[in-house]
């Protein structure tokens, strides 16, 4: 297992107000990874920096084997390295179909003329296919995105990040508002990727992340607080002072 | 996306119109309106329709072309540029340069070769250039008329002005991210900026005066006006047809699928890996050339051009046009041209009657601008899908019901409820 | 100041009674009555002395007469008189003092006083000498208007003898400045001349520089040498001048034979053409200017046209000769000391006017201000464009004009249309979100379109109803004229008004929004909408007031623009664009940030003007396009709020 992003160092700050202070993190391949923390610890910036969507004031961000800087990239071009997001509130192209929004996510040239002169091929059609089968919406294919309900928009974007085919999933929340039986699949489709990638889950639920079966990271106040399995975290004084005591 | 691996090369124009049913209708429609138009005009049929209305429904293909560019850029890309009647300008003026100079000089020549002495080259320039500039006080030809005198490279400049104009602007403003109304108000100062360049007398276009007498083509005076005007009207159709045709193919497909979602969910289809911004720029200046394209096709049919008609008000009417025919869908953006204009033309030239209330002579002269600005405001808020939405209703196919709305919304700054995660303050 | 006058006139009329009553005119006239009645020139300076020395009140006027050939001397009393128009025979008389009519006298008995030319140029001038020290200053004011409007060497020793005893600062001061601007044209000697040429330095008067230009007048001549002149420049044909127009100085000059025109020497070869030839050239060669020229020669050469130089003459000949602007001055201390001191006002002139320029930039940027922080307002805080924006403040113009049909006192109803337009825009924003926008909130850009439809059905309501010709808003008499600071800053007090009412606005905001309930809960709303509803505020509520609040101030920005622009139904598209730059230049959500973007854009257009004063709409396509670039720098405006709060 070789380290494919690493953080160091990194500190940004909102008016003055430090969201991510000096914060370090190391993420392998394969490998599965929860990270938890309380309210304004600072996931989702966290993730907006591995993104590109936020530039840090300090720190540096190197991934791969040969450790490119991500912060000199733009957000599209961090994605096409092989990174990919899952938002908190499932953002899915509601307009178009579940085909036309897995096919949008296959990995291929993202150019405007390479897309524009796109041919579609029968591994394409193939991939969208698996993956809508792994994802349980293979019925829904000619559906918009729109009518799906809440767990399914869900899984299209899980399954939109899996045909973007990246090395490193990064997925916020992704049980939110699903019923028990939904989470499962989804723990399911989790585990099943993080056996070739890495996989960032953030999440809220405690059951969800036992589940997961782990290493977990604990974020307070924008750096890491503990780091181990989950049984071993929430045996921490501190985790418990900040987090699970409260 | 019935496309499979198997598709040979001629087959997928096939399956793109099966795709695309509204193209077939779109261009039989098309061909059957040219058609009808060719037999009743004065040239070529009965003489039904007079020259000048064979002219103006000409105008209006050209400006379906324009409005169907339009709606590619705003209807399916979210880019609500004010900008797009300016390229349609731009277009226009290249065109009008060639068609200027090349007549002018005909017109220069001959009478100069009336006199005893042959006149030399210089002579003739000059008196070119006294014949089109004397209306501002000059007699220099400027720089940017260099080409003027050859129909290839104006032709040329047709494409490249705009195409260019668009590429630096777009590029400039995507880099740096502007959406939403700010990039609507960033294209309409651009519109401003261009036709306050215009209007002055030493922008070497004639200032106020515009470019006039466009619609005597030089090499074809013996053709008249009744038949040039069904050559306009079958090139302006042509136009239509293609570029309807094309941007039907674009916004098919897998192009087609990120354009909307970039329209949709910008930042998404940024993290999905595609570099919205060139994506953007590419739809933009697409569409520039194409609105160029349709505007090369309509001055030489009304004959002038000035710099009225690149104010950001004619780009707001486009954007009227293609509202009310209803955006995100091609054929909705032609018919609200083609309907809003011809009615307009009605209204304004006096056809549609008054209505006397007793107390109060209602004169749509007067009043259609008011009928026109209401019934707009109607459209926005009962009606959004515009006239396209009754072929819905038509064919009984019911869209799913938007749980997103058109345009990306970033533009106000304001955050939506709920939608900055809390951690943020 | 008029005390001062009342005081100096005081003590004029004192010094002057004592003399009226030891004499008085008509006595000192018969002690010198030969040389009155017949004056010669070089004796009437006894006369003109006594009477200068006699200090009367009457005396200008008699001179006046006198040059006018008004004066006569009656033999039956040997008295002389002013006279009359004749009727017939008899010539009313006016006594010579006082101007009162003293009975009439057959013509026979009157001999004129007829002063030749020479001897009215002396009365002329101690006449000035008079009226420079009239003890009215009107009088004397125009006497120095006359001088300054034909100077005269002459007049340089009586203004200056005049100055002393000036009782009227800015008067005496006017008269210095002309005394050395006549000393620096007509002084005796260099050094006085060049003394006072740099004394003048440091006036901004526009006369000060005409007489400094007009020293530094110069002819153009030509020579094969340079002469010995005082030469100011030397001229380069092609660069300073069309080649043409060297060669015909030249011909003026006598220097060189003249050549033919080419449009003349066209129309001489079409009157020799002769089967299909010119001179042996046939006419399809006569395209190439070379061929041309020879068929002329050709002709020349047989005498039927007038001789031309052949170009490479012409070409020597230009080259040959110097082509130079001499100053008519030939004293070059003179013209050195009237170039520096010009160049040294010139540039206090730059200095001021640019200080002119930051004044009417400011004043623009006011109204800016004021046009657009009703957008800013509405924008910020609802994230609503309103394109209906420039018909609003349209609104609040013509309500002042309909206010001001009703009440034809402008002040009152200033006082009473400032108000109402506020009520009436604020009532027409308030239907408007009621209506409409309340419906398209999160769809900005069909708001935009929306409130762009209401623009053009109120554009054209206002044409129906007010028609499409100007109609005016006149500003109450005390805001008339400008206030001048000197000859070359002035600012009218109009734009004053507007730029004290932008700051009674941007202080009004101000305190509205940081200071009241409703400002708070404003503010509350254009941070954080959903927390601001939970906490108990009805979002819809403050929507609706902000809105009419916005479209409140566009209105009395259209009271304040219709006072020094035309009310048309078109004023408000004038704005719009700016106003929106503004806003956008500025960053959204922020009084500061529009008070900014005002000034930015405001100071940029007069700043571009500057450079280029004649074409205002140059300026303004200069301006956007900077704006435009602008944005690159700073897609947030120069106040960004800053944080994730902002959003992306």
């Amino acid at each position: 297992m070789s380290t494919l992003l690493e953080l160091s160092g990194v500190s940004v700050s909102f008016d003055g107000f430090k969201a991510i202070n000096n914060l370090s993190f190391q993420i392998g391949e394969p490998e599965m990874r929860a990270i938890i923390g309380p309210n304004g610890a600072g996931k989702t910036t966290f993730m907006d920096i591995i993104t590109g969507k936020t530039r840090p004031d300090e720190g540096r961000v190197l991934w791969g084997e040969k450790g490119v800087s991500l912060l000199s990239m733009s957000e599209s071009q961090i994605a096409q390295a092989g990174i990919g997001r899952k938002f908190q509130k499932p953002t899915v192209f509601e307009a178009q179909t579940v085909r036309e929004n897995l096919a949008m996510a296959l990995k291929n040239k993202r150019g405007p003329f390479d897309v524009l002169f796109y041919r579609k091929s029968a591994e394409g059609a193939a991939r969208i296919d698996a993956i809508a089968e792994e994802i349980g919406l293979t019925s829904d294919l000619a559906r918009p995105a729109g009518e799906l309900s809440h767990g399914q928009k869900q899984w299209l974007e899980i399954g939109m990040l899996l045909a973007q085919d990246p090395r490193l999933l990064l997925v916020d929340e992704p049980a939110a508002g699903m019923t028990p039986s939904e989470r499962e699949h989804t723990t399911d489709l989790l585990k099943r990727a993080a056996q070739t990638r890495a996989v960032v889950v953030v999440e809220h639920d405690m059951e969800f992340v036992r589940r997961l079966d782990c290493k977990v990271t604990v974020l307070h106040e924008g750096s890491v607080l503990a780091e181990g399995r989950l049984d071993h975290v929430t045996q921490n004084k501190d985790v418990i002072d900040v987090y699970l005591g409260r | 996306m019935t496309f499979t691996a198997t598709n040979a090369r001629p087959a997928p124009r096939r399956s793109f119109i099966a795709q695309n049913p509204s193209v077939l209708w779109f261009l039989l429609a098309l061909a059957v309106f040219t058609l009808g138009v060719t037999l009743l005009s004065e040239a070529t049929g009965t003489g039904f329709l007079s020259t000048s209305f064979v002219k103006t429904l000409g105008k209006t293909l050209c400006l379906c072309l324009v409005a169907i560019a339009m709606d590619v850029v705003w209807g399916y890309c979210g880019i609500l540029s004010l900008g797009h009647m300016a390229f349609f300008g731009i277009g226009g003026y290249a065109i009008g340069m060639w068609l200027m100079y090349a007549r002018t000089e005909i017109i220069v020549t001959r009478s100069l070769m009336a006199a005893p002495i042959p006149p030399t080259e210089q002579e003739i320039v000059d008196s070119i250039g006294t014949q089109i500039f004397g209306v501002v006080g000059s007699s220099e030809f400027p720089l940017i008329w260099s080409f003027a005198d050859s129909l290839f490279l104006q032709l040329l400049m047709v494409i490249a002005v705009p195409g260019l104009l668009a590429l630096v602007f777009g590029w400039l403003a995507f880099r740096s991210r502007v959406t939403g109304v700010y990039l609507s108000i960033l294209t309409q100062a651009m519109t401003l900026a261009l036709s306050l360049y215009l209007f002055q007398n030493d922008s070497g276009l004639r200032g106020n005066n515009g470019l006039s007498g466009l619609q005597n083509i030089p090499g074809l005076e013996e053709m008249g006006q009744a038949t040039l005007s069904i050559v306009f009207f079958w090139a302006s159709a042509l136009a239509l047809g293609m570029g309807y045709v094309m941007f039907a193919w674009v916004v098919s497909g897998k192009m087609g699928s990120v354009i909307r979602g970039i329209r949709d969910n910008e930042a998404r289809v940024r993290f999905l890996g595609y570099p919205v911004e060139r994506f953007k720029l590419f739809v933009f200046t697409l569409t520039a050339v194409v609105a160029a394209i349709a505007g090369a096709l309509y001055y030489p049919q009304a004959g002038i051009i000035n710099p009225a008609e690149i104010a950001p008000i004619a780009s707001i009417y486009l954007a009227v046009w293609v509202a009310i025919g209803g955006r995100g869908r091609l054929y909705g953006a032609a018919i609200g041209a083609a309907f809003v204009s011809l009615l307009s033309s009605w209204f304004t030239g006096g056809g549609a009657p008054d209505i006397n209330l007793g107390f109060y002579r209602i004169q749509w002269t007067d009043w259609w601008l008011i009928l026109l600005g209401l019934s707009f405001v109607a459209v926005t808020l009962f009606a959004p899908k515009g006239i396209g939405g009754l072929f819905d209703l038509l064919s009984h196919r019911h869209a799913p019901d938007r749980v997103g709305d058109y345009g990306p919304d970033k533009g106000a700054l304001r955050a939506e409820e709920g939608s900055e995660p809390e951690e943020a303050k | 100041m008029l005390r001062a006058l009342v005081l100096s006139f005081l003590l004029l009329t004192g010094l002057i009674a004592p003399a009226t009553a030891q004499t008085d005119l008509q006595t000192i006239l018969q002690t010198h009555a030969a040389e009155v009645e017949s004056p010669g020139r070089q004796s009437v300076g006894i006369v003109l002395n006594d009477l200068a020395a006699s200090g009367l009140p009457g005396v200008a006027a008699f001179l006046e007469a006198w040059q006018g050939r008004e004066v006569v001397r009656n033999a039956q009393d040997g008295l002389f008189y002013r006279q009359g128009r004749a009727q017939g025979n008899d010539v009313p008389l006016l006594d010579i003092a006082t101007g009162a009519p003293a009975g009439t006298a057959p013509k026979s008995a009157l001999t004129e006083s007829r002063p030749n030319g020479g001897v009215r140029r002396e009365i002329a001038s101690a006449l000035v000498r008079f009226q420079l020290s009239d003890p009215d200053i009107a009088k004397r004011s125009a006497a120095v208007d006359s001088i300054a409007r034909s100077p005269d060497p002459e007049q340089v020793a009586l203004l200056a003898e005049s100055i002393d005893d000036e009782p009227d600062p800015a008067l005496k001061m006017r008269k210095e400045q002309l005394a050395l601007m006549l000393t620096a044209r007509f002084g005796e000697t260099t050094e006085a001349r060049v003394e006072a040429i740099e004394a003048l330095a440091g006036s901004l008067s526009l006369d000060v520089r005409a007489t400094l230009n007009q020293i530094l007048t110069t002819t153009d001549g030509v020579a094969a040498e340079a002469p010995q002149a005082n030469i100011a420049r030397l001229r380069e044909p092609g660069i300073d001048m069309p080649l043409f127009t060297a060669y015909r100085e030249l011909v003026d000059a006598g220097l060189a034979p003249p050549r033919v025109p080419p449009a003349q020497l066209k129309e001489a070869l079409a009157q020799h053409v002769e089967g299909g030839t010119v001179a042996g050239i046939p006419l399809a060669q006569l395209s190439d200017p070379a061929r041309r020229e020879e068929a002329y020669q050709a002709l020349a050469a047989q005498g039927l046209v007038a001789p031309t130089v052949p170009e490479a003459d012409f070409n020597r000949a230009l080259e040959a000769h110097v082509f130079y602007s001499a100053y008519a001055e030939t004293d070059p201390a003179v013209t050195d000391a009237a170039r520096r001191t010009l160049d040294a006002i010139q540039t206090k002139v730059g200095v001021n006017q640019t200080a002119d320029i930051a004044l009417d930039a400011l004043s623009l940027a006011s109204i800016y201000f004021l046009a657009a922080i009703g957008l800013a307002i509405t924008f910020g805080v609802m994230g609503v464009i309103n394109m209906a924006h420039g018909e609003f403040i349209m609104m609040g113009a013509y309500t002042g004009y309909v206010v001001q049909l009703f009440i034809p006192n402008y002040t009152l109803s200033l006082v009473v249309a400032l108000p109402l337009a506020f009520a009436v825009t604020f009532a027409a924003g308030v239907a408007m979100e009621r209506l409409v926008i309340r419906w398209l909130y999160h769809r900005p850009l069909e708001t935009l379109l929306a409130t762009f439809g209401i623009s053009i059905a109120l554009q054209q309501l206002a044409k129906n109803i007010f028609g499409t010709q100007a109609r005016p808003l006149t500003s109450p008499g005390w805001l008339d004229g400008a206030l001048v600071i000197n000859e070359v800053i002035q600012i009218s007090y109009i734009r004053i008004a507007i730029f004290v009412l932008a700051l009674i606005f941007l202080g009004l905001i101000l305190f509205a929004l940081n200071r009241t309930r409703l400002g708070l809960e404003v503010r509350a709303v254009t941070q954080n909408p959903g927390m601001a509803a939970s906490m108990g505020i009805d979002p819809d509520r403050i929507n609706m007031l902000t809105f009419g609040l916005g479209s409140g101030i566009a209105g009395i920005a259209g009271v304040a623009i219709g006072l020094y622009a035309k009310v048309t139904s078109e004023m408000g598209q004038d704005y719009i664009v700016q106003s929106f730059m503004t806003v956008v230049v500025g960053g959204v959500g922020n009084v500061w940030g529009t008070l900014a973007g005002a000034t930015l854009i405001g100071g940029l257009q007069k700043g571009i003007e500057w450079f280029n004063p004649s074409n205002t709409l140059a300026a303004q396509t200069y301006m956007i396009l900077f704006i435009i670039l602008f944005i690159q720098f700073r897609p947030k405006g120069i106040v960004a709020l800053k944080g994730r709060a902002a959003g992306d």
